[in-house]
């Protein structure tokens, strides 16, 4: 949809500074008059409250940085003493905190747009393989962020995650010691993450920019998920970004902010773990660890393999199958066979999708729980105690369908499926007729 | 390269001169970037300082037979634990084919792939000297001694629910492999010292089974 720029300078100064660095030209052909599909619906407003989150976390995080110590021994007071000393301290660390689970927040109902409405398929992959490089970006600095503040969470989960890495075969206690440039999660490893979670929030920044780049070639998907037409019909089709999609994007991003600010400050320690204000303790592990909320459909699927597959030991296993619940996506755009973009014209298809969305909240609430736990009780043993559907079964069932659903379902949907009838352009899907 | 290269100076196919000093100009700037690159990759691991912190000397004369104590060795717990004579003969009381792991995980030298039996998991057995995180992923397994040893009433990791027994060596649950031993030796009757230099594992007493 890079079409012609239809950007002309008003003043001496502009045209002077457009025929040097043409940069008000790429704002305006980017933000301005970019055209955009007349009938994107709030799902597409996420893109623009994760820029403005993006930007929260690093203004936040800047500012956290001048206060916080990453040393083993003050780190969690040096926390302690933002949220009670610092002048704003506790609001600014509480949006950090929060706003790190509104950013998954909202990067998980981006990507449940993306899989819904086909938003990865052709002419889309890179695009769509740019936001899985940013996804694991966000979680790696995440991770790394939430052992900053030193707490018992903050040491074991760190110890757990890295731990995962020794799993690999032959290299795997190598690469664990150099991970912790020691001999446990100590000084070192804080120190190094503290580094590296100030370095990766300006890399995801990087690949943002070439993610809307890419979005910028082909233009937005949209819900019929229909091309623009070609030519001046394509005009019937769009609407100018601003300010059209900037208010509707602005609106979405004051309404998001609202929930946002509920949390920051009436429950700003809601989403935490009691466990982390109790400072790290190498001896001692919470009888319970669990990662934060947005990480635990991955938990589970990493606990649900507790069973060696050939060669392949429960441990290493239940490593491979969690990063590969995150490497599918790369080669999503290639299992799904359909052509037909939007899940609305595809009757079946839209189900199991459905599925897949109650499949990863189930996994979320199968990592939250013992895997010993029961899903529901089915009646008791000998000696009292109660048996039932265990969590770890559950997992593994919910796990079974996670994959399935790109390797299975996808592929074959896309061949047996008879989809609906499309409308014949985007135009006569907002206005009911086709009036081209 | 050489596909393209060879025939105008009428070699044919044959490689020429530009083409070695293409490949080797090639070759030289890879190893350069690698040499260049390897501080860079190598500052991440243990520092001098951390490495000089390997040994340390523990007194386990107030140990009383039946209870244990937990030290820090290298950033992380190490369980030592006078075991009773009922907990001996009850660790030696396994079978190796009852064991997941029947490699006895004694990092002392020539202990290499020794076989699982209690013997060779201890310099003396009322003295059972372990690594105490968990094999699977690190945490530390809660003790007997706080009445949640498990199904084999010795060590048990909450996390993800393995089972050790009497010697530490792993029975149930997802952890891979036993407890492992550290290097030790006993530098006096009451004097456990974790971290060995090479002349002193040479005379600890260790028995290649």
């Amino acid at each position: 949809m890079s079409g012609p720029s239809t950007y002309e300078p008003k003043s001496g100064f502009t045209r002077w500074l457009d025929d040097r660095l043409p940069i008000i030209r790429l704002g305006w052909d980017s933000f301005v008059d970019f055209p955009t599909p007349r009938n994107l619906n709030y799902w597409w407003t996420f893109g623009g409250i994760l820029a403005v989150f993006l930007m929260i976390q690093i203004i936040s995080g800047i500012i956290l940085a001048m206060h916080y110590v990453p040393h083993e021994s003050m780190a969690f007071d040096s926390v302690e003493r933002i949220r009670r000393d610092v002048n704003f301290g506790w609001m600014i660390q509480s949006m950090h905190a929060n706003g790190a689970a509104f950013f998954f927040v909202a990067v998980y109902l981006h990507m449940f747009r993306g899989l819904y409405y086909g938003s990865y398929k052709a002419p889309r992959e890179i695009l769509w393989i740019l936001g899985v490089v940013i996804y694991l970006l966000m979680m790696a600095t995440a991770f790394m962020g939430y052992v900053l503040p030193w707490g018992q969470m903050s040491y074991w989960g760190a110890m757990v995650i890295t731990n995962l890495i020794g799993a690999l075969p032959f290299v795997g206690d190598a690469i664990r010691e150099w991970l912790w440039g020691g001999f446990s999660v100590g000084q070192a490893t804080l120190n190094r993450f503290f580094s590296l979670h100030y370095l990766l929030p300006f890399v995801i920044a990087g690949v943002v920019g070439l993610h809307i780049w890419a979005l910028h070639v082909p233009g937005n998907g949209n819900p019929v998920g229909l091309d623009v037409r070609k030519g001046d019909s394509g005009k019937k089709d769009t609407l100018p970004f601003h300010p059209y999609y900037t208010v509707k994007d602005g609106f979405a991003i004051i309404v998001y902010l609202m929930v946002f600010a509920t949390f920051v400050f009436f429950m700003p320690n809601v989403l935490g773990h009691a466990d982390n204000f109790i400072e790290a303790n190498p001896l001692s592990t919470p009888a319970h660890i669990v990662p934060e909320w947005y990480f635990l459909p991955f938990y589970a699927i990493l606990r649900a393999v507790t069973f060696d597959i050939g060669p392949i030991d429960a441990k290493l296993g239940g490593v491979l199958a969690m990063f590969g619940a995150i490497a599918i996506l790369f080669v999503l755009p290639w299992l799904d066979t359909s052509r037909v973009r939007s899940m609305r014209y595809r009757p079946l298809t839209r189900w199991f999708f459905i599925f897949f969305v109650l499949a990863c909240l189930g996994l979320g609430w199968c990592g939250a729980k013992n895997p010993d736990d029961l899903v529901f009780v089915m009646g008791h043993d000998a000696e009292g105690h109660e048996v039932g559907f265990k969590f770890l079964w559950f997992g593994q069932l919910l796990t079974l369908y996670y994959f399935a659903y790109f390797l299975v379902i996808l592929p074959i949907m896309g061949i047996i499926e008879k989809p609906k009838e499309r409308p014949a352009s985007i135009e006569a899907a907002v206005l009911g007729t086709d009036k081209s | 390269m050489t596909e393209h290269n060879g025939a105008p100076d009428g070699h044919g196919q044959e490689p020429s001169r530009r083409d070695f000093i293409y490949i080797a100009a090639g070759g030289a700037a890879a190893v350069g970037g690698g040499l260049v690159a390897w501080p860079f990759v190598d500052q991440m691991n243990p520092a001098a300082d951390t490495l000089a912190l390997g040994s340390i000397r523990v007194d386990v004369s107030q140990v009383s037979a039946g209870s244990e104590i937990t030290v820090m060795w290298r950033g992380a717990p190490v369980f030592i634990r006078h075991r009773t004579e009922e907990e001996i003969a009850d660790a030696r009381d396994v079978d190796l084919s009852a064991l997941p792991d029947e490699d006895a995980r004694n990092e002392n030298a020539g202990m290499e792939g020794a076989p699982a039996y209690d013997a060779n998991r201890v310099l003396r057995p009322e003295f059972l000297i372990v690594k105490g995180n968990c094999t699977h992923l690190g945490c530390v397994p809660t003790s007997q001694e706080t009445s949640q040893g498990g199904e084999y009433e010795a060590w048990y990791c909450p996390c993800h629910g393995s089972h050790y027994d009497k010697s530490a060596r792993i029975r149930r649950g997802p952890a891979p492999e036993n407890l492992p031993v550290p290097d030790y030796f006993f530098e006096s009757e009451t004097v456990v010292k974790l971290g060995l230099s090479g002349e002193e594992a040479a005379n600890s007493g260790w028995a290649v089974a």
